[in-house]
């Protein structure tokens, strides 16, 4: 079985041609082709998962090509850390192949649609099972494309376009710095080899200074990919692409990427502690910051954008905080729940065609399937007992607070607190209460289709967060511990009040959703009017993107206008300085090529004159 | 018989080759631009034939060049002038000024 695993990438490439080649069939029988071949990576996934589980692993590589003594691979490697991640993309995209069968019914582009999911689908699995960071900085750069393609697939809106564009450029901005991390990785330790650069870091190879930078340039690379602070605000804007999109790419699979990157370098982190500190302290800023933002917004989509960015901020202060399988496990479930809840967003906007908020409401009893699976989703994400957010978030919070990162891990209750209410208002303002709006009319519940892989995510956000309890078993870090990477020790079982600081806030902000936005015993705007500036600012999303208006973009126009001030006078100038030199002169010359012998007569006299007063004055041969 | 002197052959070749140059150059007929440079090869002969008559080692050398010049000179007018009937039937004019095809 694991030698075969490097055909699960495959399939879905194969699903890319062949679809590719349908692009102008009409027929929406075409989505079976992808969900046939997706389904067979699936399988083979979980085949390679059920193997990777019984201790067995591989690396296969060969030489690609050699340079001078060092000679660059390329292969396939299956560790605990990547089987794990193929079944999450594996099953995340083939449920998403499916929903998308019921949700882009009807779009003129229907087979280019699933075209984009197997290109994406097959760089995303080739970037887990890359053995080395060059052949997963390629497959870094493919994801980053069919996430551009796929935000950009209703091109013609032009927030779309834009948003295409800006996903593109700002990740770009990371991956700048993964690549010149990777470079000195390759210039220190002379390979590009996972193991190789573990056994360096090991032997102590490299300098305390250059762990920590080739670590941060990594990070930045994963910050680009994974919309952390300060690179985060491409992916609200992803939202734009469709919602099945949403759901695979900016909320399941890419996004954790970084996340991944991160935990698949970990060895090279562990052995820098300011590198750690870094990826705590920027994951913990995004995960309150991004809540935050989570709080005011009015469209679905982004609301739960907010919160992907707020989850992913959680993965990286854990692993920040040493909490490798606390990472890992908020990851699993992540994938779940954050999956359900885009499909769920999906299901509603499929039904009454809006994406904001306010113009939803009392949708509970029409949607009969979605509203449950939400509340489910919305659940598991607040972290209420028993499903699986609880324990993930449980996890991270107790590995927060015993590394001694006490400030973060307040600042991750909070996030966690603000979590529950941004879900439940959502949860309260779209299913309950009276109908709004001209689009109530005709609601009906989506296809089984889509209904389907609804049920699956959200069977697997209850209990994905039983393979890691200290109840029944911590399966997960069982299993991790027999990777590649030394997991740290100690207890990471902090004080047992944690989980019930957790569920107190989760309680309390399910609770002030409900006293707001249900009961409405507090009014709607009371904090807006106690305090507006604050709330101005907050729902201004921080002034963030005006913020980046303002410096970097206008300071790269202006740049942009001095080169072409420059470009314009100076160097157009040289050029047209030297032509009408040029020109000048050959009008001169032309003036003297009159064609008159006469004038051609009389400067050769001239001539032989001056070069006879020459020789007299001179005496001859200017001796 | 007092002998002229070689400098005033000399003076009177040079005023008349001056005389030549400066027709040659500066007129516009082509008729007279002819005539100029048989003015010109004629102050040439004057020189030839006074230096073969005063120079350091005097002879006939400078005499039969003369008369080589003054059969070349004929033939090169006749020639001339039959270039310039076949001009002015093609192109109605002998203006030097409008001979101007070289510079196309």
């Amino acid at each position: 079985m694991l030698q075969m695993s490097w055909l699960i990438p495959l399939f879905p490439l194969l699903s890319f041609i062949l679809l590719l080649l349908f692009r102008k069939s009409k027929s929406e029988s075409t989505a079976w082709i992808g969900v046939l071949l997706t389904g067979i990576s699936l399988v083979m996934s979980i085949g390679v998962f059920l193997a990777v589980w019984q201790g067995e692993g591989i690396k296969t590589e060969g030489t690609w090509f050699q340079m001078g003594e060092r000679a660059i691979t390329m292969g396939f490697e299956v560790n605990p850390l990547n089987a794990l991640m193929l079944v999450i993309v594996s099953l995340v995209s083939f449920l998403v192949h499916l929903y998308s069968k019921g949700y882009m019914h009807g779009d003129d582009r229907f087979p280019v649609f699933f075209a984009y999911l197997g290109l994406f689908s097959f760089a995303m699995l080739g970037l887990v099972l890359s053995p080395n960071l060059l052949q997963l900085y390629m497959f870094w750069e493919l994801v980053g494309l069919g996430s551009f393609l796929l935000i950009g697939f209703y091109y013609f809106k032009p927030e779309a376009k834009a948003a295409a564009k800006k996903a593109f450029v700002m990740t770009r901005i990371g991956d700048v710095g993964l690549f010149i991390g990777m470079v000195l990785l390759f210039w220190q330790v002379g390979s590009f080899e996972y193991d190789e650069i573990f056994a360096s870091v090991k032997n102590g190879d490299l300098s305390s200074g250059m762990l920590t930078l080739t670590a941060l340039c990594i990070f930045v690379g994963a910050v680009g990919k994974s919309g952390q602070l300060p690179l985060h605000t491409w992916l609200p804007d992803a939202m734009e692409g469709p919602t099945p999109v949403s759901a695979l790419i900016h909320a399941a699979t890419m996004v954790a990427a970084g996340v991944y990157l991160v935990a698949a370098m970990y060895p090279l982190f562990q052995a820098s502690e300011a590198a750690l500190t870094v990826v705590a302290v920027v994951g913990g800023l995004t995960a309150i910051f991004a809540a935050s933002i989570g709080l005011m917004q009015k469209d679905i989509k982004r609301v739960l954008a907010y919160s992907t960015v707020s989850q992913l901020g959680y993965m990286m202060l854990a692993l920040g905080a040493s909490g490798y399988v606390a990472g890992i496990f908020h990851l699993t479930t992540h994938a779940f729940f954050k999956a359900l809840l885009f499909l769920a967003a999906g299901s509603v906007i499929h039904a009454v065609h809006t994406q904001n908020i306010e113009e939803m409401g009392g949708l509970w009893k029409k949607l009969r399937i979605t509203g449950p699976l939400f509340l489910i989703g919305a659940l598991a994400i607040s972290g209420v007992p028993l499903l699986s957010g609880f324990f993930s978030k449980d996890e991270i919070l107790a590995s927060t607070y015993a590394d001694g990162k006490y400030g973060l891990f307040w600042l991750a209750v909070i996030a966690a607190f603000m979590t529950a209410f941004y879900m439940f208002r959502l949860f309260f303002i779209v299913f309950t209460g009276e109908a709004r709006g001209e689009t109530e009319k005709g609601v009906h519940e989506s296809p089984g289709v889509m209904t389907f892989p609804m049920i699956v995510l959200g069977v697997l956000a209850v209990v994905a967060g039983y393979l890691n309890t200290t109840w029944f078993g911590t399966f997960l870090s069982d299993y991790l511990a027999q990777g590649a990477v030394e997991l740290p020790h100690g207890d990471h079982h902090g004080p047992a009040w944690i989980p019930l600081v957790a569920t107190l806030a989760a309680a309390l902000g399910i609770a002030l959703a409900y006293l707001i936005y249900q009961r409405g015993t507090l009014s709607r705007d009371w904090i807006t009017r106690s305090l507006p500036s604050l709330s101005d600012v907050i729902y201004n999303k921080w002034y963030i993107d005006e913020g980046y208006d303002q410096t970097v973009v206008k300071g790269t126009r202006g740049l942009s206008k001095l080169g072409v001030l420059f470009d314009r006078y100076i160097v157009d100038g040289l050029v047209t300085a030297v032509t009408t030199g040029v020109q000048r002169l050959g009008r001169v010359g032309s003036r003297v090529q009159n064609g008159q012998v006469q004038s051609y007569g009389t400067a050769a006299i001239f001539g032989i004159v001056i070069l006879l007063l020459i020789v007299a004055l001179t005496g001859g041969y200017f001796s | 018989m007092s002998a002229v002197p070689l400098p005033a052959y000399l003076m009177l070749a040079l005023i008349l080759f001056c005389i030549g140059l400066f027709g040659a150059l500066t007129k516009r007929n082509a008729v007279i631009v002819l005539i100029s440079i048989e003015l010109m090869l004629n102050a040439v002969n004057i020189n030839l034939v006074a230096f073969a008559k005063y120079s350091l080692n005097p002879g006939l050398t400078g005499q039969i060049f003369s008369l080589f010049t003054i059969t070349v000179a004929a033939a090169e007018a006749a020639v001339g002038l039959a270039i310039l009937i076949a001009l002015y039937r093609n192109r109605k004019t002998v203006n030097v000024d409008e001979m101007d095809t070289m510079k196309r």
